[in-house]
């Protein structure tokens, strides 16, 4: 799966989403996400991470065997 | 309930800090659940842990418990707290020693 995929079904789902990927090891299977919104404020690490794989619909843990993933809540924005 | 989620409510109900993975705790099989290994040794904690890959149903069952895609999964004092992302974010917080440390007696 390419990057360029993953971070549209993010941005599908996340409109307002700041999204960093990098390609773990070059191989286009491994990679890691950095997901930083708004929409994240006041939600716990779990629902945050929840939120991108619902925005994966799916293919976390099959097609997407490694992602790593971390959430963010933009800098500048508390609430 | 599920027999599968039965059994995995009396697992993660049962025990202080429980953490499912693929593997052993000397022989993890994937380098996520190694991750979470290597993560509650460093902070000293002692926890079960549920092999899934010698578990089908355990292992298709845990991702509905919890609605959460992927594995290593840990809990702590029934609670779900996250896979191994969680886990290193927490760790590198102090959350997670402190979680760990409040509920571990």
């Amino acid at each position: 799966m390419a990057a360029i995929e993953i971070e549209e079904l993010i941005r599908a789902a996340i409109p307002d989403a700041e999204i960093s990927i990098r390609d773990l090891k070059g191989d286009g299977d491994h990679y890691a996400a950095r997901v930083a919104s708004a929409s994240f404020a006041g939600m716990s690490r779990v629902r945050q991470h929840q939120a991108v794989y619902a925005a994966l619909g799916g293919r976390m843990g099959g097609e997407l065997h490694a992602l790593q993933v971390e959430t963010a809540v933009p800098s500048g924005d508390h609430q | 309930m599920s027999d599968a989620s039965q059994r995995i409510d009396e697992i993660v109900k049962g025990n202080d800090i429980v953490l499912f993975m693929k593997g052993t705790v000397l022989f993890p099989q994937c380098g996520f659940s190694s991750r979470a290994v290597a993560i509650l040794d460093h902070l000293g904690a002692k926890f079960e842990t549920v092999d899934v890959l010698q578990d089908p149903e355990i292992r298709n069952g845990i991702k509905a418990y919890s609605d959460w895609p992927t594995i290593p999964q840990l809990y702590v004092h029934g609670e779900f707290v996250g896979g191994s992302d969680i886990m290193m974010e927490m760790f590198e917080s102090g959350e997670l020693q402190q979680l760990v440390g409040e509920k571990a007696e």
